[in-house]
């Protein structure tokens, strides 16, 4: 396993950028870190696993709950809105120490990502949109069921509908991962990043920018 | 939003003039041709040989979008007969000049109206007092 370079950071937006030869680039920014590393898990201590718990945005106090604010208290840091934990390798553990701060220039020019976040909520969705089905046709006789899912099953036998039939239901608003983000440009007084593409979520969602495990750039 | 625009202000820095729809313009847009001359690459990081020229493009100015460094602008000629529109994004460090010829008069601030239009009927009235 090689090392891993993880941040906690917030959608800002998208727009676009000239490349060196003029060719126009679309990026999506993001605000990344600064996060926190709160904790340190280790495949010899009681977990079993080796990992770095980041935090990001200062919290209130009045925003968390005894058992979390107990939490912040027993490792004598400030309270943090969001927590992440991320799986990292044994022998990277050394690179952290409880407190330090992560800024976006963990991150270089031309590492590949993968970032995490919420995805925009689409409610109670049809079939077509869900699932991509085809719909039924507008003319020809077809009335009333142009966006309808068609036979959801058999007869008799089974007798029911399968587990798992594509329906229509909530769509949306659920963790999606985009892999194989290019990063094409880190800004470090602003702690910003600049990332190839779409990304999922909305605007100020908050995200987990991860280095691609796809795509491990040779060294 | 803010950190949006002000990213964008760092690459809105060159020197435009001044055109809306209507206008004549002369796009001076850099083109890849083996044949033009050798020519280094802004001496940067790596050497590159690059074989640039720049190419002409002169028409009517029928659209312009505003957006940042989004913002573009669409030129359409009449090149054998054929009608041909070219998107330019106002701010690409292709553009090695723009030029204003002629300055139209018009009423609108998008002139689709030319793409059904040929000939004499697609003229448009020269502003000769340049009031902008």
């Amino acid at each position: 396993m090689r090392n891993v370079k993880a941040l906690l950071g917030k959608k800002v937006g998208m727009t676009q950028i000239f490349a060196a030869d003029g060719t126009v680039v679309p990026v999506t920014v993001l605000e990344a870190g600064p996060c926190v590393v709160l904790e340190k898990k280790s495949q010899q201590g009681k977990d079993g696993y080796s990992a770095v718990k980041l935090g990001y945005q200062a919290a209130k106090e009045k925003h968390l709950n005894r058992p979390q604010l107990g939490f912040f208290k027993t490792i004598a840091q400030d309270p943090m809105r969001h927590i992440k934990e991320v799986r990292i390798p044994e022998k990277q553990l050394d690179e952290f120490e409880v407190g330090t701060k992560l800024e976006a220039t963990v991150f270089e020019e031309g590492d590949i990502v993968n970032i995490t976040a919420k995805g925009k909520g689409k409610g109670f969705s049809g079939v077509m949109k869900r699932w991509n089905f085809a719909g039924f046709r507008v003319t020809h006789g077809v009335h009333e069921s142009y966006r309808g899912p068609g036979s959801v099953g058999c007869s008799t036998w089974p007798g029911k509908i399968w587990k798992g039939k594509k329906m229509p239901g909530q769509y949306g608003n659920k963790p999606v991962t985009a892999e194989n983000l290019q990063i094409v440009k880190v800004l470090a007084d602003k702690n910003l990043l600049l990332v190839k593409g779409s990304i999922p979520g909305h605007r100020n969602s908050i995200l987990l920018v991860k280095s691609a495990p796809k795509k491990w750039k040779r060294a | 939003m803010d950190i949006l625009l002000e990213l964008g202000k760092e690459q809105m820095q060159r020197e435009i003039p001044k055109f809306r729809a209507g206008d004549t313009v002369r796009v001076y847009v850099q083109i890849a041709d083996p044949n033009a001359p050798p020519k280094v690459a802004k001496p940067g990081k790596k050497e590159k040989l690059t074989r640039i020229r720049p190419q002409m493009f002169e028409g009517v100015v029928i659209r312009r979008k505003s957006g940042g460094v989004s913002s573009t602008f669409t030129v359409r000629k009449i090149s054998y007969g054929v009608g041909v529109e070219r998107i330019f994004p106002v701010f690409s460090p292709r553009l090695e000049r723009i030029e204003v010829v002629r300055y139209g008069k018009v009423r609108r601030a998008k002139l689709y109206f030319l793409r059904t239009r040929v000939g004499r009927a697609a003229r448009l009235k020269e502003l000769r007092t340049d009031k902008r």
